[in-house]
């Protein structure tokens, strides 16, 4: 009942707000390629109100109507706003072709006030910022939190979500699922045996040897025929023993990134992993034939992110427990502490600047990042988000809950790497030799040779546009 | 030629010139420039590097490896196909007792060996991903497991896996040619291998001596034919094997090569420019199947 006598009184002051004009009709320059954005002018703001939104405009939002559906915006966010905003009039809108429909209206000056920008056939981020199509979303972050007036938007989010948002320092894109890689196992099977998720490396690898022992079911796997699954371990542990620079240096095309001692090691283990405890074929099989495999058993742990609960949904025993762990401490001088998750928010979200209501956009981004729009968001496509603490009180499936837990309890201490988009070839061929690396065809300095030649040659390619971070 | 005739014939052409002209040539025109630019596909002017694609081309290892797996299959699947199909060919129409007709059975494996050549490619990579899957479900594997066997990696073991990419090709092409050379051999007059078999030629030399050289034309159509699917293939590559043409490359081609460069990296000079390499190399391919071609038809 608390929180409807506060949404009470916010919706008077929010109509209290409204008694001032609103005077951002200036705000939208039709057409014009100018290449920055026209400040959005905000209307008058008041403490239910901190983005001035014009409740006299729609608000048109336009959800990618992909693997999450659109009814989380009708069902969950729309109402959210609504309930502050009784007047604002929403104008929902899905589609599967973000470009095709969406690209006229921002060539042509009047964009909708905010798009979820995503799938194969969402608009290039760049183009748009170099546009000036985007709307900043620095007073987004800096305005109060939903829930809490005392707290900024900002700090009720991951950073990592900020920093992927942004383009030459500045927030334009909002990511607002997350994703978390860990190993995953099965609270079944290791409670019946009663195995424990490891906390350093040697008793990972004596937790393998146990279970190996067990003659039950093969230790470990990833899906072989997608490389990536085990790079992302490999360069994760790297990062853990020596450091989020480790990655950042990876991503950068530096001279010797791959050679730095702490991305040796990591291959070294993953190499030994490898050679002793894959279950056997794991080279030809993919990532849904492995899987497979760990829902019959037959194999206890692999790497894999977040959206594997519900991937496997059809083919996992109902009582599997689906439950993950951050990669243990590989030694006692790790850079960073045990616990620490490679993350990578996505699903993007903008609003156009030059759209006739930015303001209403924005605000309806921090209701978005709100607890109740984020837990319920969780709930509903079994994903986690960027908002801190989102699943707290929600009925979570077990891998979600899990994964939940790791992402909270991981803090700053969250790891990722850009390269696998930034330079599609460097993704390839860093797959293409963690394979062989994984299969014993080549050494832990053969490996590194050759991503570093691949590096290398991106570095010195004029035609591919090189990205820092 | 009257002037008639000559309507007749332009009216005729016209359409599939203009066709031709619009379709291949232009795009191969435009491949040409494109190779010489270092266009990712989005740019509206593309910028011209002169020969560093064709530079980087060289030190491209993956795209050797490529050719050089191009240049096995050139060799061996054509080579493998016809083999089999003029055995499995001479069976059906003349392996019979006395060559004069097929072995028993002979019209329902004509129709089995056909089969293979409905399936589309796609429908052909996707099975064989699953004949050749390394663990209890694997057709192949599955015997070998429960005998006591390591399973054999077929598409992830780096040096099996074009072989095995082979075998799919071989496989899928034999029906067919096995029905080209049926019908090759079925339009050789009956009486030759009757006065072969009654002089004394078993099914060897029926086969060395009058089968093979009567249908010596048919086999050099198959032959051609055969070489340009070798410097294709990239259908079963892209769809059957782990990281389109791996695992590490060990299975790649080069239309595999130009298809990820372009399409994958966006890097459209450079794909372009192994696209003007093919090109020299099917134009070569081309000549020398023509030359050697040239040879005295045997009238019958």
């Amino acid at each position: 009942m608390t929180h409807l006598s506060r949404r009470e009184l916010l919706r008077s002051a929010a109509l209290a707000g409204l008694a001032l004009p609103v005077l951002s009709a200036c705000a939208s320059p039709a057409g014009g390629g100018g290449a920055s954005p026209a400040a959005p002018a905000a209307g008058a703001t008041s403490a239910a109100n901190p983005l001035g939104l014009a409740e006299s405009k729609p608000l048109e939002v336009w959800i990618f109507d992909g693997g999450f559906g659109d009814s989380y915006a009708t069902g969950i966010h729309e109402p959210l706003v609504k309930a502050k905003f009784p007047k604002l009039e929403i104008k929902h809108n899905a589609t599967k072709e973000i470009a095709k429909t969406l690209q006229p209206r921002f060539a042509g000056g009047n964009p909708p006030e905010f798009v979820n920008n995503s799938g194969a056939n969402a608009m290039d981020f760049g183009a748009l910022v170099q546009d000036g199509q985007l709307a900043d979303l620095t007073p987004l972050y800096d305005a109060p939190s939903w829930d809490d007036p005392g707290v900024k938007v900002r700090d009720t989010i991951d950073p990592t979500a900020i920093e992927l948002g942004s383009y030459d320092g500045k927030p334009y894109v909002l990511n607002y699922a997350n994703t978390v890689w860990g190993v995953w196992y099965s609270q079944k099977l290791f409670e019946a045996e009663g195995w424990q998720p490891p906390k350093t490396w040697a008793e990972f690898l004596q937790l393998c040897e146990t279970i190996k022992k067990s003659g039950k079911t093969a230790p470990f796997t990833y899906a072989g025929k997608h490389p990536f699954y085990i790079y992302e371990a490999i360069l994760t542990l790297a990062a853990k023993i020596g450091g989020k620079d480790v990655l950042k240096n990876i991503d950068n095309l530096e001279d010797g990134a791959w050679q730095a001692e702490p991305v040796k090691q990591a291959a070294t283990a993953f190499a030994e992993l490898g050679a002793k405890y894959l279950l056997q074929g794991t080279a030809g099989l993919d990532h849904v034939q492995t899987q497979t495999a760990h829902n019959k058993g037959q194999v206890a742990m692999l790497p894999c992110g977040s959206w594997l609960e519900n991937e496997q949904k059809d083919s996992t025993p109902a009582d599997f427990g689906y439950a993950m762990f951050a990669l243990p401490d590989f030694g006692s001088s790790d850079a960073l502490p045990y616990g620490t998750l490679h993350v990578q928010p996505g699903e993007e979200y903008i609003v156009p600047a030059r759209s006739a209501n930015p303001q209403a956009g924005l605000e309806y981004m921090r209701a978005m990042l709100s607890k109740e729009g984020a837990g319920k968001f969780m709930e509903l496509v079994s994903t986690l988000t960027v908002v801190k603490g989102a699943g707290e009180g929600r009925t979570l499936k077990p891998g979600l809950q899990s994964a939940s837990t790791a992402l909270d309890a991981a803090g700053d201490n969250a790891v990722w790497f850009l390269f696998r988009k930034w330079y599609a070839e460097m993704h390839d061929e860093v797959a293409a030799a963690s394979g062989q690396l994984m299969n014993g065809k080549l050494t832990v300095d053969q490996w590194i040779e050759r991503a570093q030649k691949k590096a290398g040659s991106i570095k010195s390619d004029s035609s591919v546009k090189k990205f820092k971070r | 030629m009257n002037y008639g005739r000559m309507r007749f014939v332009t009216g005729f052409l016209a359409i599939p010139v203009a066709l031709y002209v619009i379709y291949v040539i232009a795009p191969y025109a435009q491949a040409f420039y494109i190779a010489f630019t270092d266009w990712r596909g989005v740019n509206a002017n593309p910028r011209l590097v002169g020969l560093e694609n064709f530079q980087r081309l060289f030190d491209d290892n993956v795209f050797w490896k490529a050719v050089g797996h191009n240049l096995i299959l050139l060799i061996l699947m054509p080579l493998l196909t016809i083999g089999i199909a003029l055995f499995f060919a001479f069976l059906l129409n003349a392996g019979g007792r006395g060559g004069t007709g097929g072995v028993w059975g002979s019209k329902f494996y004509r129709v089995v060996f056909f089969f293979p050549q409905v399936l589309a490619v796609a429908v052909v990579a996707v099975l064989f991903q699953q004949v050749f899957r390394p663990d209890r479900s694997g057709m192949l594997n599955a015997p070998l497991i429960a005998l006591g066997f390591e399973p054999v990696g077929f598409l992830s073991d780096t040096d099996i896996a074009l072989w095995a990419i082979l075998g799919v090709l071989v496989w899928q092409a034999v029906g067919f040619y096995v029905v080209l050379f049926s019908a090759g051999i079925s339009s050789i007059p009956r009486d030759m291998f009757e006065a072969a078999a009654i002089d004394g030629a078993g099914g060897v030399q029926l086969f060395l001596r009058v089968t093979l050289p009567l249908l010596w034309d048919t086999i050099q159509v198959g032959w051609v034919y055969l070489g340009i699917a070798a410097l294709d293939v990239f259908a079963i590559v892209w769809v059957m094997t782990a990281e389109h043409g791996g695992p590490d490359h060990s299975t790649t081609v080069m239309a595999a090569e130009i298809y990820r460069n372009a399409f994958q990296y966006f890097k459209f000079g450079y794909a372009s420019a192994m696209g003007v390499v093919l090109f020299f190399f099917t134009i070569g391919f081309a000549a020398l199947a023509l030359r050697l071609s040239r040879r005295e038809r045997i009238e019958f």
